[in-house]
Parts: C-alpha cells; sequence; structure tokens
C-alpha cells in the first residue's frame, strides 16, 4: 500500500554550490523531496545531476549551501555515515561486487542491520543463527519481489545489464532505506527493460513507501512515475513542480530542444 | 621398503616445508583480496613480529618471569607492534592514496619495505636471535613398517598443524562475519562499498592487521627454525612462484602452492640432483612458476578475468 502523502519534508536542499576547479557543476540549487514520494531530478547530460546526488550521498562536499536530512541539518559527511543515516542509491554505472552472487551481492546490503557480535557470527549459533536467518528472510523477500529467484547463485558479472541493475536496486533495498537516490536507473536499457524497472520503481514505493529520488536524462520515462520533478540544466535550477507543469514550462523546453540565439 | 621410506620421508618434509611457505603466502594474499594491493612489504612485516616477539621474550624471562607468562605476554606485545603498524600504514599510506593506480600502490608497499626493516633493526637491534617457542628435534614414525622409521621434525609438524588452524579461521572469518564479507565487497569496489555503508580506511585497517597477525604467526615458526634475522626478509621471495602457482585471489591457492613446491623441491633436489647436478632447491619454485604462467596464467585456482569487448 501506498505510504500516505504528507508533507513531511525529508530531505531539504538549500543552495548547494558545487565547483571543481572552474567549472561549476552546480550553482545555488534548492529543492526538497517529502517523504514517501517519487521525486525526479532531469536534465540534459552535463546538467549536474548525479554531481546533485553525489552531494547528498556524501560522494561530494559542496562549497556551499546546507542540506538538512530527516530534520537534521549536517556538516560534511561521509558515504558511509549518509548509509547510516538511512540513504542507500544505486549508480548509473552499476557498481556491484562482480566475483560475487546476485544473493551475496544482496547481502551486503544487510551489512549495517547485523548487530551480533564478532564471536557469535563465526559461531553461528543461538541468536547470531536467528539473526543470519532473518536476514536471509528478508533477502529472499527482495529477490521475490524483483523477480530474480533464478539468478540468485549466478556472479553477477556474468548477468545481463538489466538484471545487474535490478540486482543493484535490490542491494540499496536490503539497506531498507529512508531515501532511495537511483542515478538513472533506465539509462542503456530496451524498451521492455524500462517498463519493467518503471514498475519495479512504482512497486518499491507502494510496497515499501521508500522515499525515492531518481535521476533521468529521458524525459518520457520520469514523467510517468514522478510525483514532482526538478529540471537542471548547466548546474542551475530552472523548473520544479509537477509533471504536467514541467512540461508546459518554456525554459525546460528550450533547454531539451535548443533555442536559437 | 627402503626406497618407499626414503621417498616418504622426503615427501612429508617437503610438504611440511611447504606448509611454511604458504604461512607467508598467505599474508600476501589477504591482503592482494581484500585491496588490490600487492604487499611487498610482508616479508619485512615476518621480520618485525620476528623481532618484536623475540626481544620481548627475553627481555621478560631475564627479569625472572616464567617461561609461559612470558611467551603470552611477549605474543601479546608483537600483537600491538603489529596492530600499530596496520594503522600507521593505512593512515600514511594506503589511505592518502586510495582510489589511485595498483602499480602506485605496489610502489608504495616497496617503500614501506625499506621503512618496516630499517624501524625494526634499528629499535629491536640486527643480531640473530634464537627463538624457542616449539620442539625442535626429530620424531621417528612407522619404525615398525619401515627400517629406521620415517624421521619427521616435530618443528613441522607444529608449523603444520598452526597453519591449519590459521587457514580455518581465516575461512570462517570471510565466509560468516559481516567484516569478512565487507572485506570481499571493499576488494570488488570501492565505490560501491562506501554507499552500502562500509567505513573503506576502518576495513583496511583491519585487512593489514590480520596480514600482520598473519605474518606473526609465520614469525613464531621461522623463527624457530632459522632463528629470528634479517635473512628472514628474503622469504618473500620464496612466496612469490607459491603465489604465482596457487593464484594470487584465494586463500586455499596459497596453501596447495606452497605445499607443491615444498614437496617438489625436495623430491626434485632428491632424485634430480644425482644426476643433473645439485641445489635444485633454490631454483625449482621458480621454474615450476615459469610453468604455471605459461599455461595457466591465473594460478591453480586464481579467478580467471574475463574481459568483455
Amino acid at each position: 500500500m501506498r505510504a500516505p502523502d504528507t508533507n513531511e519534508i525529508l530531505l531539504e536542499v538549500e543552495g548547494v554550490a558545487l565547483a571543481f576547479g572552474g567549472v561549476k557543476a552546480l550553482r545555488d540549487v534548492s529543492f526538497n523531496v517529502r517523504k514517501g514520494e517519487i521525486r525526479a531530478i532531469i536534465g540534459p547530460n552535463g546538467a549536474g545531476k548525479t554531481s546533485m546526488l553525489n552531494v547528498v550521498n556524501g560522494f561530494y562536499h559542496p562549497n556551499h549551501g546546507a542540506i538538512t536530512f530527516k530534520g537534521r541539518t549536517r556538516a560534511k559527511m561521509q558515504p558511509f555515515e549518509a548509509a547510516r543515516g538511512g540513504i542507500a542509491r544505486t549508480f548509473q554505472n552499476v557498481a556491484l561486487f562482480k566475483g560475487m552472487s546476485a544473493l551475496d551481492n544482496i547481502m551486503t546490503g544487510r551489512t549495517l542491520k547485523v548487530r551480533r557480535g564478532l564471536l557469535w557470527q563465526v559461531l553461528r549459533y543461538g541468536p547470531a543463527l536467528a539473526e543470519e536467518v532473518e536476514h536471509r528472510r528478508k533477502v529472499e523477500e527482495i529477490i521475490d519481489f524483483l523477480e530474480i529467484e533464478t539468478i540468485r547463485k549466478v556472479p553477477v558479472g556474468r548477468l545481463p545489464y538489466g538484471l545487474q541493475k535490478r540486482v543493484e536496486l535490490g542491494r540499496a533495498l536490503a539497506m531498507e532505506p529512508d531515501l532511495l537516490l537511483l542515478d538513472e536507473p533506465m539509462a542503456g536499457m530496451n524498451l521492455e527493460e524500462k517498463e519493467d524497472m518503471s514498475r519495479f520503481i512504482i512497486d518499491v514505493n507502494n510496497h515499501y513507501g521508500t522515499t525515492i529520488t531518481l535521476i533521468e536524462h529521458d524525459m518520457a520515462v520520469v514523467m510517468d512515475l514522478s510525483d514532482r520533478v526538478a529540471v537542471l540544466d548547466h548546474g542551475v535550477k530552472i523548473a520544479d513542480g509537477t509533471p504536467a507543469e514541467v512540461k508546459m514550462s518554456q525554459a525546460v523546453i528550450d533547454a531539451y530542444l535548443g533555442v536559437a540565439h | 621398503m627402503i626406497a618407499l621410506g626414503q621417498f616418504l620421508e622426503v615427501l612429508i618434509g617437503g610438504l611440511m616445508s611447504g606448509v611454511l611457505y604458504s604461512l607467508v603466502a598467505l599474508g600476501f594474499v589477504l591482503i592482494f583480496k581484500a585491496s588490490g594491493v600487492f604487499n611487498y612489504a610482508q616479508g619485512a612485516m615476518v621480520l618485525l613480529a620476528g623481532l618484536a616477539l623475540v626481544r620481548a621474550l627475553d627481555l621478560l624471562v631475564a627479569n625472572g618471569l616464567p617461561l609461559w607468562v612470558a611467551v603470552v605476554l611477549a605474543i601479546g606485545f608483537a600483537a600491538v607492534i603489529m596492530a600499530a603498524t596496520a594503522w600507521l600504514i593505512e593512515r600514511l599510506v594506503i589511505g592518502p592514496l586510495v582510489n589511485q593506480d595498483a602499480l602506485t600502490l605496489f610502489m608504495s608497499t616497496i617503500g614501506v619495505t625499506f621503512v618496516i626493516e630499517g624501524a625494526a633493526e634499528m629499535i629491536f637491534g640486527s643480531d640473530v636471535y634464537p627463538l624457542r617457542l616449539f620442539p625442535t628435534d626429530a620424531w621417528f614414525l612407522f619404525e615398525g613398517l619401515f627400517p629406521g622409521g620415517i624421521l619427521v621434525n616435530k618443528l613441522d609438524v607444529w608449523g603444520a598443524l598452526i597453519a591449519g588452524v590459521l587457514v580455518a579461521g581465516l575461512a570462517v572469518f570471510f565466509q560468516r562475519t559481516k567484516t569478512g564479507r565487507a572485506l570481499r565487497a571493499v576488494a570488488d569496489d570501492h565505490l560501491a562499498a562506501h554507499s552500502i555503508g562500509i567505513p573503506i580506511s576502518w576495513i583496511w585497517f583491519v585487512v593489514w592487521l590480520v596480514a600482520g597477525l598473519v605474518a606473526l604467526v609465520a614469525a613464531t615458526v621461522w623463527g624457530t627454525k632459522l632463528g629470528v634475522q634479517f635473512s628472514i626478509t628474503f622469504l618473500a621471495l620464496k612466496a612469490l612462484p607459491v603465489l604465482i602457482i596457487g593464484g594470487l585471489t584465494s586463500i586455499p591457492g596459497a596453501i596447495v602452492g606452497g605445499l607443491i613446491v615444498g614437496a617438489g623441491e625436495k623430491l626434485a633436489e632428491v632424485y634430480l640432483g644425482p644426476s643433473i647436478g645439485g641445489g635444485i632447491e633454490y631454483w625449482f619454485a621458480y621454474v615450476l612458476a615459469l610453468a604455471v604462467l605459461l599455461l595457466r596464467p591465473q594460478g591453480l585456482f586464481g579467478e580467471r578475468i574475463i574481459e568483455r569487448i
């Protein structure tokens, strides 16, 4: 069931600027993400979408601006600290542990949830065994959910791209995140794979009530999927609103189709 | 029966000394698996661990502590030294070089080698220090079956036992604990490991610590065999063919590679020596490694690297 659309703000990004040397990747970008919604950030190539995601996730540290997550404005933060805070993500070019099976990959998503000490884990006895079984049950549930039962023992390096993306989504889900960041979840997919992935994204949002922020450059997919869309171009936010509103915006049309100078 | 008895004696002796090569090779494999770094300093770490152990032990015994208390304290002291070394290496060398080329990291470990060797000898001295942790006398097996029995060195048996326990422990650690899983994850993809909440600097500290402790175990056995001295660092050179034969990424590979090298060189020495000249022990492992490189570059147990084009 769909999480109720409250107006509670989960993530607030205010006035973020990021520069690499002389290149300004982001200029004074502000937006927010409400709890339970699917929020898209779109824009042409080089608009600064992935940079924005990397800032939220802690891979990059903004030069200016503030990020407030779950009501706490945070200082400079490392990616593993963001993960601890409840932010999971996938990558544009798929970053899986290639030598491990699909199952093991998704199990690594449970790393932060393991509570028993080292010695208990080694002995795999009593409470630690119960815990391991519980993690495994959770992971199998995700595998069923993503319809990848048949490939669970296959080393992911051998899987086709579309399935790798699904395993990566599974690993992020295993973290039971408050906020799920998806970096171009549909990139490089054919139409059928895109439709599958769209369905999974909507299902994740409905079934687990996970708040999702996704990045895409393909406008069509995003418009059907998202509750609200922000548009970036050359590091500046040029539009923000419902898909219908964004579609009508002249600035967006210009950015995507080019404008006669 | 004499011929068979002699063959078994040589074979067992070879396998046992092969276990000791495996102990050194293990340290390499651990670090390579978890960080993709070929750690040239592993031999130096064996020296450092051995010196810290033997010097602390001598000092404690000289101060009148009972032997077993002194041994426990000295091993504890050496372990602390290895932990401090692991922490310093992560802080000062590997940490700042994160995401650099594998060759850069390899070069940095050559630098680390010289620093460790110099520091270890400066602090703990540079003589040959005898270490007596395990019995070194001989043992005669199956005297009823073979005339004179089969000679086995007790130290080698201890070494094999310790190596077995160590490998079992490491296998369980890698397979069952979340830290073990995290180690494998970091080896595969730094970025992804970060994103699921694994702090890389902590993991690398753990890896170097484990490699340091493996070096300590190797030092106890090798130190008893040869005395703790600078030439122990050359063991690292003997570990290279072991790694090539077994595969750089495989813990069982390190063990089997060590056994093959140990048994092979002893058998070759005894049976081929008379016809093609002695000293085969010194080059046999390298020729074997060369043959493996030609036929199976990833080693017997290594992961095959398939590049999609």
